[in-house]
Order: structure tokens, then sequence, then C-alpha cells
């Protein structure tokens, strides 16, 4: 029943390329009810001093972008491109544009999606804001997103995906080109919150420069149609990657997620980390790391629980390319230990509540960075998705 | 306080308890030997009623309650609460959140109690993820010291504890059990009016007799309870004779 079946192929014709423009609303703090409802599931904040920037893109417009301090650029990045004529360099360069029938789909000049800009030296106290929603039925949103983080600058980006809902069908393919110069500092937390028939594509790909620390957090614990994505990060000397994953595969969902970092030179350093639950779906979960000089340094962790009927397949790679790479894996799949529920129920929790808190300590991923209330609605999340799995 | 009458249990299909009569009545600490295999940690897991260890006859009551085939979580909120020898691991739940868990619902100064414990520098790490002997009972009397059971069930808490732990462990148990002399009210007076909890206590080197007051010994061998009396007259038969003459003076 539950197979590694190739959700890959998806006939792109099939959705509407074309949305209504929902228009543009200046302040943030006057977006509708109905929707910033949507975003907040996703980790939006409407209050304006709580971040240093703002991008929210609705099917095809871009209904809100503001930025709160110096130093840091959001803008669409059509309008980015426009006005930075050295912009063009980014786009395609760690992605080739032929790569395959999603990219070539894509238009060469990108018009929809953001582009995010930190100055040389600025650090970002505020984490910045993006947010990516569907809300036309069987609309395809395609964006292509560009961020470069200058030499020794600092941000935490809290990028949102979802869709209204209502929404039964839809598409997203969003192709990501990240750029952490010299000793700068990314840190990009994804919370995706999909419906149940949306296929979501995303191709990304980053390039972390001498010193620099890339940090990426990801999170899905709805429904989702399917989701397949493989980021590739690429680390030049003394950098750093750190990539977390927390995903849950409700009935129907598949989510065939990996990550591959190369690690190019010395000193480079990579961790990849993900806790996948499968209650009714099925998680491909991935990850690769490639030492390619002698000096780099990774560890590749892959967990997961199966609660109810699925399949989980972890795939963990190690490939090593030269004598001194320092690479380990390890990995697990399977149920809660029978030891761990007894073990709490003789402190006194009941066999749902001793489940429901081992669960939550599984997906519990130490998340460097992360605003306590976007900590604390995740908690809500997962104390959700455990009522959707008991 | 707890009473086990022809008490029968099965692992897999082996019968690993046969006929066990105990009586740990109110406000008493008993001990029970044996050597390894004989049956003492099942008898522990079965009285909590954990899965794999099949009552195939008699019958267990505690606080004058059928607890036979009651689930551990009520056996828990009735007053039973183990010290384990080896527990697991639970990632992403730090000690801290346990302590609360045990304390279920009354307040507690977790601070405090793990202060006490010298476990305050733990008490955020996940629970039983990368401690010691040692830090493993501290942490689970730190649990207990939350639950504050009627019953406490300690399964070998000395294994694995260096000697000068020992000493803080075998306080924070009087402790437990309101009983002993450290960090109490100086006071006698005010030492004997706080009614003592109940103990069964598992120990296989008798080390742990140092530290704690014992009313009552017992041995358990081969899967049958073989002795009853002074628990340090029984250590030292075991020590001078071994526990096979120990169970062949009590026939």
């Amino acid at each position: 029943m539950f197979s590694m079946n190739n959700k890959e192929e998806i006939n792109l014709s099939a959705y509407n390329e074309v949305a209504d423009n929902h228009g543009y609303i200046d302040n943030l703090e006057t977006i509708p009810e109905t929707d910033v409802r949507e975003f907040v599931k996703v980790g939006i904040e409407t209050d304006k001093a709580l971040r240093a920037g703002t991008f929210i893109q609705k099917d095809s417009s871009i209904l809100h972008c503001s930025r709160s301090m110096e130093g840091v650029e959001v803008k669409g990045i059509a309008s980015a491109l426009k006005e930075h004529e050295w912009l063009g360099e980014y786009v395609w360069r760690l992605i080739p544009h032929d790569k395959d029938d999603i990219t070539r789909n894509m238009n060469k000049v990108p018009d929809q999606g953001f582009f995010i800009g930190i100055k040389k030296g600025v650090k970002a106290a505020k984490p910045l804001q993006t947010c990516l929603h569907i809300a036309k039925e069987n609309f395809s949103q395609k964006v292509h997103n560009i961020i470069v983080a200058e030499e020794d600058s600092e941000i935490h980006i809290i990028a949102g995906c979802s869709t209204s809902e209502h929404l039964k069908s839809g598409l997203h393919i969003g192709l990501s080109e990240f750029y952490v110069k010299k000793g700068a500092v990314l840190k990009y937390t994804m919370i995706h919150d999909w419906g149940e028939n949306v296929c979501v594509r995303p191709k990304t790909a980053v390039h972390v420069e001498e010193g620099g620390v890339y940090i990426s957090n990801y999170i899905s614990l709805k429904p989702v149609g399917s989701i397949v994505a493989n980021p590739v990060t690429y680390l030049e000397k003394n950098a750093t990657a750190r990539i977390n994953s927390v995903l849950v595969a409700g009935q129907g969902s598949f989510m065939d997620m990996g990550s591959i970092v190369e690690l190019n030179a010395p000193g480079a350093r990579a961790e990849i980390i993900s806790r996948a639950i499968v209650a009714g779906g099925t998680i491909i979960s991935r990850g690769h790391l490639m030492g390619k000089e002698p000096g780099v340094k990774g560890h590749l962790e892959c967990k997961g629980l199966i609660l109810k009927n699925g399949l989980l397949h972890a795939i963990p790679e190690l490939s090593g390319h030269t004598p001194g790479v320092e690479m380990s894996h390890e990995a697990a799949v399977g149920k809660i230990d029978k030891r761990e529920i007894e073990y709490l129920m003789a402190r006194g929790l009941d066999e749902e509540e001793a489940i429901s808190t081992i669960v939550r300590g599984f997906l519990n991923v130490e998340i460097e960075g992360l605003p306590a209330e976007l900590a604390a609605k995740i908690d809500q999340a997962v104390k959700e998705t455990e009522k959707d799995m008991m | 306080m707890l009473i086990i009458e022809d008490l029968k249990v099965e692992v897999g299909d082996t019968e690993i308890l046969q006929n066990v009569n105990l009586h740990v009545p109110p406000g008493e600490t008993h001990i029970l030997f044996g050597p390894n295999g004989s049956g003492k940690t099942s008898l522990m897991m079965t009285i909590m009623g954990f899965s794999g260890y099949k009552v195939t006859g008699g019958k267990i009551t505690f606080k004058g309650e059928d607890v036979t085939y009651m689930p551990i979580h009520e056996r828990a909120r009735l007053g039973i609460g183990v010290l384990f020898q080896r527990p697991p691991t639970i990632n992403g739940l730090s000690t801290r959140r346990m302590v609360e868990i045990c304390a279920g619902g009354k307040k507690v100064d977790v601070d405090a109690l793990s202060r006490t414990l010298r476990f305050d520098s733990f008490i955020e790490r996940d629970v039983n993820h990368n401690l010691s002997g040692g830090e493993i009972k501290r942490s689970e009397l730190l649990q207990l010291s939350a639950q504050q059971p009627d019953l406490l069930l300690l399964d070998e808490p000395e294994s694995g504890v260096d000697l000068e732990s020992i000493a803080l462990l075998g306080d924070s148990i009087n402790s437990l059990l309101n009983r002993g002399i450290k960090r109490q009210s100086p006071c006698h007076t005010t030492i004997m009016e706080r009614t003592p909890k109940s103990a069964l206590v598992i120990t296989h080197t008798g080390h742990i007799l140092d530290y704690i007051t014992a009313d009552k010994g017992q041995v358990l061998y081969k899967g049958k309870l073989r002795c009853s009396r002074n628990a340090r007259e029984i250590l030292k038969w075991i020590r001078e004779y071994g526990y096979e003459e120990c169970v062949e003076c009590s026939a």
C-alpha cells in the first residue's frame, strides 16, 4: 500500500498560472483577519516591532513588503533585479536553468519571489519574515528567491509557506539560491503548512564562503499532498552547516526530503539531523554528506517513528573522496519503545499521555535562535498533530 | 500496606515466581536479598504491573485494594513508586519537566530538590541521557521526591554508585521514607510524629544497609521466598556461607 512511488512526476500544465491581483497593503497591522489567521500558523508576526522586515506574497501578488532596520533589504525579486544590476549574477548561479523540467519551466528572468540582502557587517537582532501563501484553488505558485548575506553579516529569516484552509489543490515551486559570504551567519527557519493535496517542489542551493555559517530548520507537521526536496549546500574553508528537519506525515502525505552537503575545503563542518514521524503517510528521509577535502567533519542523524501504518525509508549516505575526512551517521526507524511508555506510566501518566510526551520529546530538536513565540506555536502544532494521530 | 499472596508469575513460558507471600506493613522497610536471576527485579516489576510479567496465580493488595491487574499509572497514582536500576533515556524530555510530571500537578520546587540531590547541573538534560550510574540514581530519587509515593520499590539503589554518593543516596532515601536523622528537624519528637513510609529494597551487596534502617529481610531464591528475619543477620549469613547455605538453613 505504501511505497516509494515516484511522485516527482507532476503535470505542470494541470495547474492555473493566473491568479487575481490581491492588491498591496501598506501597513502590516491592517492585513485582514482571515489572512492573518493563515499567516500566523507559519510564524508570521503582525507586530512590525518584532521583525527586521517582512515579505508576504499571496498567490502571485506581493501583499506586503517592508523593513524596519537599516542595512537589511527586502523586496520582490522583479523590482530588486531592476534596481540592482549586479543581482543578475546571482540568479541561476547555483541552480542551472536547464537542470530539469521544473527549472526549465521557470522564467529565465524571475518575476515572483523575494530578494533579501544583508549589508556587510550588519547584524540583525530581530528575525526577518517571509510568507508565501496560496489562496487560489489549483494555482501554481512559482517563486525564485535570492538571499545575499554579505561578509560578517548575521540574520535569522523565518520563512513560512502555507495554503488557505479551504484550498484543496495547488502547486508550489520555490527556487532558492542563498549566498552566505565570508564570516556571515544565515539562519533560515522554514515552517510549512500545506493543504492535503498540494504538491510542493522546492529547489534550494546554498553557498557558504570561508568561516560562514548556515543553519537551516525545516518544520512540516501538517498533511501535504506531496513534497520532494533535496537542497544542496556547498561549504568552503571553515564554513559550517547545520540542517535540522522535523517531519510528520499524516494520512496520505508523501514526503521525499533530504539534504546534501558538499564539504569542499578543509575545516568545513556539517550536521544533518532529521526527525520523522509517519502516521498514515510516507517519508523518505535522505541525507548525504560528501567529504571532498581532508580535515572536514560531518555527522548525519536520521531518526524515525512509525506510529500508524505508513512507510519510513531512511537513506543516510556518506561519501569520502579523499583520506582525512571524518564523517559518521546514525539512523533508527521503529516504534516507540514500550519501556519508555511504561517508565512514564510508573510516574503517573496514563498510556496516551505517556505516548504524547514521548512524541513531543522526539520532535523537540533544539532549534537554535528560534523565537520563543514561534517555539510555543510549534509546540501547539505538535499537540494538534498528536490529537490527529491518536 | 502491601500484601502479596501466593503470587505466581511467568515471563514468556517460564515460571519465574512461585507462590510468593510477602507482607510489608505501613512504615516498614523490607530488604529483598537474592542472587542474580532469582526473580527480585521480576517481583518488583510485577508489583508495578509492567508488561511481560504475567500473573498466573495469587493476588497483590496495596492499601486494601486489589491491584493485581491494575494499569501501571493507576498503581503509581495510588502511591507506589519505583527507583529503576536501568531506566530508559527519553529524548527531548528534560529532567525538569519529568520531575514536574512526577509531581502530578502538585507544586514542586524543582531547583531546590535538585540542589539537595546535587543534580542541579543536569536538570535541563534529557531524562537519563549520558548519566553515570550515580547520576541515574540521583535522577530517580529526584523524580521520586516529587512523586512522594507511600511505598517505594528500590531496585539495587547502590549499584554503580561510588562510596561518597552512597551516603547521599541513603540520606535521600531516608528523607523520602521520613526516617533517619539527617536533613530533618533536630527535634526527635517531630520526627517521631511523621509517619514513616514503606519500602521494599532489592540489594545484591547489602551496602545500602549501612545507610538505611531495615525492619526485616527476606531472601528470594530460584523464584521462591525462603527466609524472613532480621536483614543484617541475613546479610551476615550470606556473606559467610553464600545463598545456598542461607536457604538450606531456613528450609
